[in-house]
């Protein structure tokens, strides 16, 4: 057996770390953050089970939190990212993905439209540095690291119950892909419906000073247990959610990931984004490879970069996730397929240490999205 | 019965020339819930250090040597619809093959309980 992850130095640590400790996370390096894997006494499992019943709550501060400000930020993001930006009310937050001039995907994120003024953007770990580089060189816009703040997940059923019982019932009354501002015994939040667990949830940004003690006071409440990385992972999985760095990287267009609905209408029909001109003729034309979900029949997990084969014994792609789905109870993954053997119901085959393992394409999510809609 | 223990975490219980292996209650604990195990086959031929296996937990997979060498006698069916065998009861219903001892010496190269508990506390 090959132990367990080894720690290395020079971490991160966010403003919740002593949380962590005071929950008995077993810790690991994350994106160069000290994170908590999971938590002593419940184990992944059953923080992923525990987050589709009740409400669990995650640390997501290594994120990176950017407020972009200006005469008209929108219109400014619009030519990094292929979404309708300008399109966005106040107060409303769409999924999106930062684009290089091949039409790659640089990160996804989320932006949210705060006003006229000012979009919050929130970007992932891993790439904060690149996208700060490239947000920079957007002309007439002002970029604010809020790197003061901490941002906390709260997700699953009971959700809305716990966050009002802490915050009023007004706090917890958006609807998904909403945000508001919330003044609080915590500082200024921002409070927003969302996340990434296919769960009913808020993703709440807090002052770090005060960050410890929202989240202490949030599990507090019995329905709520801290919740690490590993279900994090699969409870995105199971959500047919992407993980960057592994499901969408620089060399793949949001066509090919199956993102084409993050592209909307008046932006395909006018573009005036990087990569434009690859993605534009991809939604006309179709594209050689899909992302795709992947229902592996038995038990055996099928996991990333596991090579996949048509009945026919072609290789045709490669898993990008793949893992245990505790909610479905058997092995669920995703990757990429030659666009022949995308459609859903399509037998393939998994070749995991030597043996080839029946699968079959299937839609995403593996898991109903509860999503609390207007 | 006398168990001996190696470095990576297995255990070898031994009765006459016949040893039951599986992962130690520190290995399970580590791992996390076990989701799937695979087993080597019965009549198969291992020596001391082959991979026997791979359990895999929620997050990940790990290969599984065999301690000694021998010929697979019996493998631990009852994984293949309960791999949480493995966390309940690592030393008892969770083994996973019983394998007949080729070379006996080989136990010696193994830790004791006490000397595998040392080695635990100090990882």
């Amino acid at each position: 057996m090959e132990p367990a992850i080894k720690m290395t130095q020079d971490l991160f640590k966010t403003p919740l770390w002593d949380v962590h400790q005071s929950f008995g996370a077993k810790m690991a390096p994350f994106a160069g953050y000290d994170m908590p894997l999971q938590y002593e006494g419940l184990g992944v499992m059953q923080e992923h089970l525990h987050t589709r019943e009740n409400a669990g709550l995650f640390d997501v501060s290594h994120m990176g939190q950017v407020l972009l400000t200006g005469d008209d930020p929108a219109t400014a993001l619009e030519t990094l990212v292929p979404s309708d930006i300008k399109g966005l009310a106040a107060g409303k937050m769409r999924y999106t993905v930062l684009l290089n001039d091949k039409g790659g995907i640089v990160d996804d994120l989320m932006v949210t439209r705060v006003d006229d003024n000012a979009l919050y953007l929130v970007v992932n770990a891993g790439c904060k540095d690149k996208d700060f580089a490239l947000l920079k060189t957007l002309s007439g816009v002002k970029m604010e690291m809020l790197d003061d703040r901490a941002l906390i997940a709260l997700q699953g059923p009971k959700a809305e119950a716990v966050l009002a019982g802490v915050l009023g019932a007004d706090a917890a009354s958006g609807v998904f892909m909403t945000m508001q501002k919330v003044d609080s015994d915590f500082g200024a939040l921002f409070v927003s419906r969302s996340g990434y667990t296919g769960e009913d949830g808020f993703e709440i940004s807090v002052p770090a000073g005060a960050a410890e003690r929202f989240a202490q006071k949030l599990l507090a409440h019995p329905d709520v247990k801290p919740i690490g990385l590993g279900a994090r992972d699969s409870l995105r999985l199971e959500a047919g959610l992407c993980l960057y760095g592994y499901d969408l990287d620089e060399d793949t267009t949001p066509i090919e990931a199956n993102l084409k609905w993050a592209i909307q209408k008046r932006r395909r029909a006018e573009g005036g984004f990087k990569g434009a001109d690859i993605i534009l003729p991809q939604i006309e034309n179709g594209v050689a490879r899909m992302r795709i979900g992947i229902k592996p029949e038995g038990r055996a997990p099928v996991r990333e970069g596991t090579e996949l084969f048509s009945k026919e014994g072609k290789k045709i792609g490669i898993v990008t996730s793949g893992g245990f789905g505790p909610t479905v109870g058997g092995p669920v993954a995703m990757g990429y397929v030659e666009t022949e053997c995308a459609k859903d119901g399509t037998p393939i085959d998994a070749m995991v240490r030597g043996t080839k393992r029946p699968c079959v394409v299937v839609r995403l999510p593996f898991v109903t999205q509860q999503y609390k809609k207007g | 019965m006398d168990i001996y223990y190696s470095e990576d975490h297995e255990y070898v219980a031994v009765d006459g020339d016949v040893a039951m292996v599986g992962i130690t209650d520190y290995a399970q604990n580590a791992l996390g819930d076990v989701v799937y195990v695979e087993l080597p086959k019965v009549g198969d031929t291992l020596e001391a250090g082959d991979q026997a296996g791979v359990v895999e937990s929620v997050k990940s997979a790990s290969e599984v040597y065999t301690p000694v060498s021998g010929e697979v006698i019996l493998v631990n069916e009852a994984l293949a619809d309960n791999p949480a065998l493995v966390n309940s009861d690592p030393v008892g219903d969770g083994w996973f093959f019983k394998i007949r001892l080729s070379d006996a010496a080989e136990l010696e190269d193994l830790k004791d309980e006490d000397g595998y508990q040392d080695y635990v506390s100090g990882l």
